[in-house]
């Protein structure tokens, strides 16, 4: 086996690492909507895009949470400067998910959107998901992070209540196949329960700002 | 002079696709080389094989049967979008999983027996589904409680005439309708997880005046062919006025019953899908709107085949069957 150092990250070989997460992100993502586009994405190119989009933008939210764990664990301290990356690129997803959503399925019927977002909570709450992941891709510049000073991290810890959000959006969305959710919501809680102590003083740190006001 | 008075869901004149057109469609297709088994299976079968399933698919054939003399209001949604999107939980609950999983189901020999409340029950083999009645084309409407929807182009017989052939005695008062049990050939009802956390076998059920209505098909074809397996093959029920989850497919067994059945998705949902299901555009699945629908067209992503759902999906001969019932309540 080779030893730690020989496997250890060094800065110049993040860019090919990153290439390699450009190329994994972008490549599967044009192919489906070449397919879809072609009509070859099985009877219904719609959900076809819809799931392909849902599933990846949380997949790669979940893999931007396991970089942290992962960073520690492996004593891999450069991994972290990979997390912008794929947080970015699960926004890209849950773009082009809500954006099908907007634009295939419900073919820009406007009312009819407004009507779902307020009628189905499990839109809604996907919607208050995508809204935050929104948010922050906005701040993920060195720029928004300097403006923002301290705010800026607390801006960046809703990524925990995205993920809560997403993974019962997904549960919510299914008619009875319930496992695959179930599965991610584990995952999800497992990525959260990683990060308890800090979560604990977060949440206690907003309850004495509740207080105090 | 005989004055004939067109139903509202009966297409007009110029919706009317040309018969010669229609029956040319086959030809054309034939003389571009693209006929062959798999080709009609499409992409998911052409991505299977590409991952090494080699496994010959399903053998339809050819049906004698007199087409739909009224042919079809829409266009007909295309043959390959009929057969790979299918919700038939036994074989996967994926859209495309009944077309890759089901490609070995046996439906020869089968048995379907009508049984119950009758004087006469009897039971057909394989043969007689496509022997025992006159086989003709039925151009319908398919509306999934997902709000998709589809023109399907079915074969069969009408189910009307198959309860009045076992005699039915007054006290039956539903039919229920029962869905091949064997895990072996189907991986939903071997595994709970598989197969969508159903209780199988699939069951369903209809009113006995649901029943016998003239609209409601016992289909053993479409497009020209026997049923794949993936659709419901050998036999399966079409409701056209309810939502696709009501027309139970590959059944074996159906049960004249002075009880009103229990219906699987009913079963596993009560509150989400109702013993009746018909078609509602005013009563609201939970998690979506039923108010319209995206037809299943194959056209381009970009086209607007998001069309108003109609009550009934437009078959209005069927309302007064529901006359006085409240159908808020009895979804």
């Amino acid at each position: 086996m080779a030893s730690p150092s020989a496997l250890k990250l060094k800065p110049n070989h993040l860019f090919w690492v990153k290439l390699i997460i450009h190329i994994a992100a972008l490549a599967p993502l044009c192919w489906t909507y070449y397919q879809a586009f072609t009509d070859n994405l099985g009877g219904d190119p719609v959900t076809a895009l819809l799931h392909f989009t849902g599933l990846g933008a949380f997949k790669l939210l979940i893999l931007s949470l396991l970089i942290t764990p992962l960073a520690r664990v492996l004593k891999q301290g450069l991994l972290i400067r990979l997390r912008r990356l794929i947080g970015l690129y699960s926004f890209t997803y849950a773009f082009a998910h809500f954006a099908s959503y907007i634009l295939f399925d419900l073919q820009l019927d406007w009312s009819l959107l407004l009507s779902e977002i307020i009628k189905r909570p499990y839109i809604t709450v996907g919607l208050i998901a995508w809204l935050i992941l929104l948010a922050l891709t906005l701040t993920s510049t060195k720029k928004a992070q300097r403006y923002l000073g301290k705010k800026w991290q607390s801006l960046h810890n809703w990524v925990y209540i995205a993920v809560i959000l997403v993974s019962v959006h997904f549960l919510w969305s299914v008619k009875s196949a319930i496992l695959e959710p179930l599965i991610y919501m584990l995952i999800t809680t497992l990525l959260l329960l990683y990060r308890r102590e800090k979560l604990k003083r977060l949440f206690k740190k907003s309850l004495n700002n509740t207080q105090k006001r | 002079m005989l004055i004939k008075i067109p139903k509202t869901s009966a297409a007009k004149e110029n919706q009317i696709t040309e018969e010669s057109v229609y029956h040319r469609r086959r030809d054309i297709i034939k003389s571009m080389g693209f006929v062959g088994a798999s080709s009609l299976l499409g992409s998911t079968s052409a991505q299977a094989s590409f991952f090494g399933n080699d496994d010959k698919p399903f053998e339809t054939r050819a049906l004698d049967y007199a087409a739909d003399a009224k042919q079809v209001s829409t266009k007909l949604t295309p043959e390959e979008k009929i057969i790979t999107h299918n919700n038939f939980y036994e074989f996967g609950t994926g859209k495309s999983d009944p077309v890759e999983n089901a490609q070995q189901f046996k439906v020869n020999p089968w048995r379907l027996s009508i049984e119950g409340l009758a004087e006469a029950p009897f039971s057909l083999d394989y043969d007689d589904l496509f022997k025992q009645f006159p086989l003709e084309e039925r151009v319908y409407r398919l509306r999934c409680v997902e709000a998709w929807s589809m023109v399907v182009p079915w074969i069969g017989f009408s189910l009307g005439a198959l309860i009045k052939k076992a005699k039915p005695l007054s006290s039956a008062k539903y039919v229920a309708f029962e869905t091949l049990y064997d895990p072996k050939q189907m991986p939903g009802q071997k595994n709970r997880f598989a197969g969508g956390g159903i209780d199988y076998p699939y069951v369903e059920g209809l009113r006995i005046d649901e029943a016998v209505h003239p609209l409601t098909l016992l289909s053993v074809g479409l497009y020209g062919k026997t049923l794949p397996p993936q659709n419901g093959a050998p036999i399966r029920l079409v409701v056209p006025w309810k939502y696709g989850f009501k027309s139970i497919k590959s059944i074996t067994r159906i049960r004249l019953t002075d009880k009103r059945p229990p219906t699987s998705w009913n079963r596993l949902a009560p509150n989400e899908y109702g013993f009746y299901a018909n078609v509602n555009p005013t009563v609201d699945h939970p998690r979506w709107s039923q108010a319209s629908e995206r037809r299943i067209s194959g056209a381009s992503l970009f086209a607007r085949n998001r069309i108003d759902t109609q009550m009934f999906n437009g078959y209005d001969e069927v309302a007064p069957l529901y006359d006085g019932m409240n159908l808020r309540k009895n979804f």
